[in-house]
C-alpha cells in the first residue's frame, strides 16, 4: 500500500497546495470524511469547514467556503471557491464570508417564497459558516 | 512649406507623443506579465472543473432528468450573447475585433429567425454596440472599478446570467472574449456556455473510465455544480481577455512608438533641409549683392 498521495488544493485564483500527504480530512456536504491512500474514487461537495492535512512534514489546515473535492486511489484534489490557510485567517475574512452567506440567505428568501428548498440551502450554509467560526475560534 | 518654427514645433510634439506612447507599452508590458500569472494560476482549476464536469454530463446528460442548464431548455428560439470587453481603449484591434465577431453571430442568428439579446461587459463593447443594436442591449456589467480581477467578479456576472436564465429570458448563453496566444496575437472566440458544453480532454477520459462514488448523488453535485461551471468559465475568459487586453496594447503602443520614431526622422531631415535652404538664399543674396557693387 502506498505511503502518500498527491494533494492538491487549488481555487480559482491560485493553486494553494500541492504535496504529497498521508490523509487529508473533507468537510464533506454529508459529513466530514478522511481520505487516505487508496481510497476508493469519490466526487463530494464541501460544505464550509477545514481542511485538514497530514503530511510528512507536519499538518496544514486551510478553512474553504465550498467546492469540491475528487478523490482517487492515487490522489486527492480539492476544488475550493475559496481557500485560506487557517494560519492566515483573520476574523474579518470570515465576517466577510459570514456576511456573504446571510446576503445569499436574504436573496433567496426574496425569491424563493414558498419553496423551501433553496431557502433552507441557504440558511444551511448560514449555519455552517457561523458553526465554522465557533470552531475555528478567530 | 512650413517655416521653420512650425517644423521645431511638430518635432517636439511628436517627441512627447513617442514618451507617452513607449510609458504606455511598458505599463502594458508589466501588466502583460501579471494578467498572464493570473490566466496560469487559474487554469489548474479550470482543467481539474472541466475534467470532472465532462465525466458527470457523460454520466448524466443523456437522460431526461437532466437539468436545463446542461440540457438545455429544449428550444434555441433566444440567443444571449455576453460581450467581454476592456474598460479602456487604445489596445489596437482588441475590442473592436470581439464586438465585429459578435456582431456577425448576431447577424447570423437574425438571420435564421432567432431572438437576440446581447449583455455587455466592458465599457468599450457597449459603447460600440450601442451604435446599431441599442434596442438588443439588456443589460451591462460595469468593471471599471476593479483592479484586480477576482473570481468574486466573475461569480457576480454568473449570477446576473443565471438569473436571467431562471428567468426563462433566453435560452442559449455564448460568451464572446478574446483568447490569448501571444503578444502580437489574439484570437476573438465565441464559447457557449449555457446549455454547458464540456470539451472532452484528454484528462476527461480517465475520469470516465474511473467509476465514481458521488456523495451526495450524482444530481445534487450536478445542480450545486453546473452554475459554478457558468461561473468558472467566464472567469478564465476573464482572465483570457485580460492577458490579451495588455498584449494587443502593448503591440499597439510598440507600433505607435516605432511610427513616432520615424516621424520624427523625416520631420528631423526636412527641417535640416530647410535650414540649410534658408542658409543658401541668404549667402546667394550676400554674394549677389556684392557682385552688385
Amino acid at each position: 500500500m502506498a505511503e502518500t498521495m498527491q494533494f492538491d488544493l487549488v481555487s480559482p485564483e491560485r493553486r494553494l497546495a500541492s504535496l504529497q500527504v498521508r490523509e487529508v480530512l473533507v468537510p464533506g456536504a454529508d459529513g466530514d470524511m478522511t481520505a487516505m491512500p487508496d481510497h476508493a474514487p469519490v466526487i463530494t461537495t464541501l460544505r464550509p469547514g477545514v481542511l485538514r492535512v497530514n503530511g510528512p512534514d507536519g499538518t496544514a489546515e486551510y478553512v474553504v467556503s465550498g467546492g469540491f473535492a475528487e478523490i482517487t486511489g492515487s490522489g486527492i484534489s480539492v476544488l475550493a471557491e475559496q481557500a485560506i490557510p487557517l494560519t492566515e485567517m483573520t476574523r474579518a475574512h470570515l465576517d466577510e464570508m459570514i456576511e456573504s452567506a446571510r446576503a445569499k440567505h436574504e436573496a433567496a428568501k426574496e425569491t424563493f417564497k414558498n419553496e423551501p428548498g433553496p431557502v433552507d440551502d441557504a440558511a444551511k450554509l448560514l449555519a455552517d459558516m457561523v458553526a465554522l467560526g465557533d470552531h475555528i475560534n478567530v | 512649406m512650413p517655416s521653420l518654427k512650425d517644423l521645431k514645433n511638430r518635432i517636439e510634439s511628436v517627441k512627447s507623443t513617442r514618451k507617452i506612447t513607449k510609458a504606455m507599452q511598458m505599463v502594458a508590458a508589466a501588466k502583460l506579465r501579471r494578467a498572464q500569472e493570473a490566466a496560469e494560476d487559474a487554469r489548474p482549476y479550470t482543467e481539474r472543473f472541466n475534467a470532472v464536469m465532462a465525466g458527470l454530463a457523460a454520466s448524466v446528460g443523456g437522460s431526461d432528468s437532466a437539468p436545463k442548464l446542461l440540457g438545455g431548455t429544449g428550444s434555441d428560439q433566444v440567443h444571449l450573447l455576453v460581450v467581454l470587453t476592456a474598460e479602456r481603449g487604445l489596445c489596437g484591434g482588441f475590442n473592436s475585433n470581439i464586438v465585429r465577431l459578435a456582431r456577425t453571430h448576431a447577424a447570423k442568428l437574425k438571420a435564421a429567425g432567432k431572438t437576440v439579446k446581447i449583455l455587455t461587459v466592458g465599457k468599450k463593447g457597449r459603447d460600440a454596440l450601442k451604435r446599431d443594436s441599442a434596442d438588443l442591449m439588456v443589460g451591462h456589467v460595469d468593471l471599471s472599478e476593479v483592479k484586480r480581477l477576482s473570481y468574486a467578479d466573475a461569480q457576480g456576472i454568473a449570477q446576473n446570467v443565471l438569473s436571467r436564465f431562471d428567468a426563462g429570458e433566453f435560452d442559449v448563453a455564448t460568451i464572446f472574449y478574446s483568447k490569448f496566444v501571444n503578444v502580437v496575437s489574439q484570437v476573438p472566440t465565441a464559447q457557449q456556455v449555457i446549455p454547458a458544453d464540456f470539451p472532452a480532454e484528454d484528462g476527461a477520459q480517465d475520469s470516465v473510465s474511473t467509476v465514481y462514488d458521488y456523495e451526495p448523488g450524482e444530481e445534487e453535485i450536478l445542480a450545486d455544480l453546473l452554475p459554478r461551471g457558468v461561473a468558472t468559465q467566464i472567469f478564465s475568459a476573464l482572465l483570457e481577455n485580460g492577458a490579451s487586453e495588455q498584449g494587443a496594447r502593448m503591440s499597439a503602443m510598440d507600433n505607435a512608438t516605432r511610427n513616432a520614431g520615424d516621424m520624427i526622422d523625416k520631420l528631423t531631415i526636412q527641417f535640416n533641409r530647410s535650414r540649410q535652404a534658408v542658409i543658401t538664399n541668404e549667402l546667394i543674396e550676400i554674394i549677389s549683392g556684392a557682385e552688385a557693387l
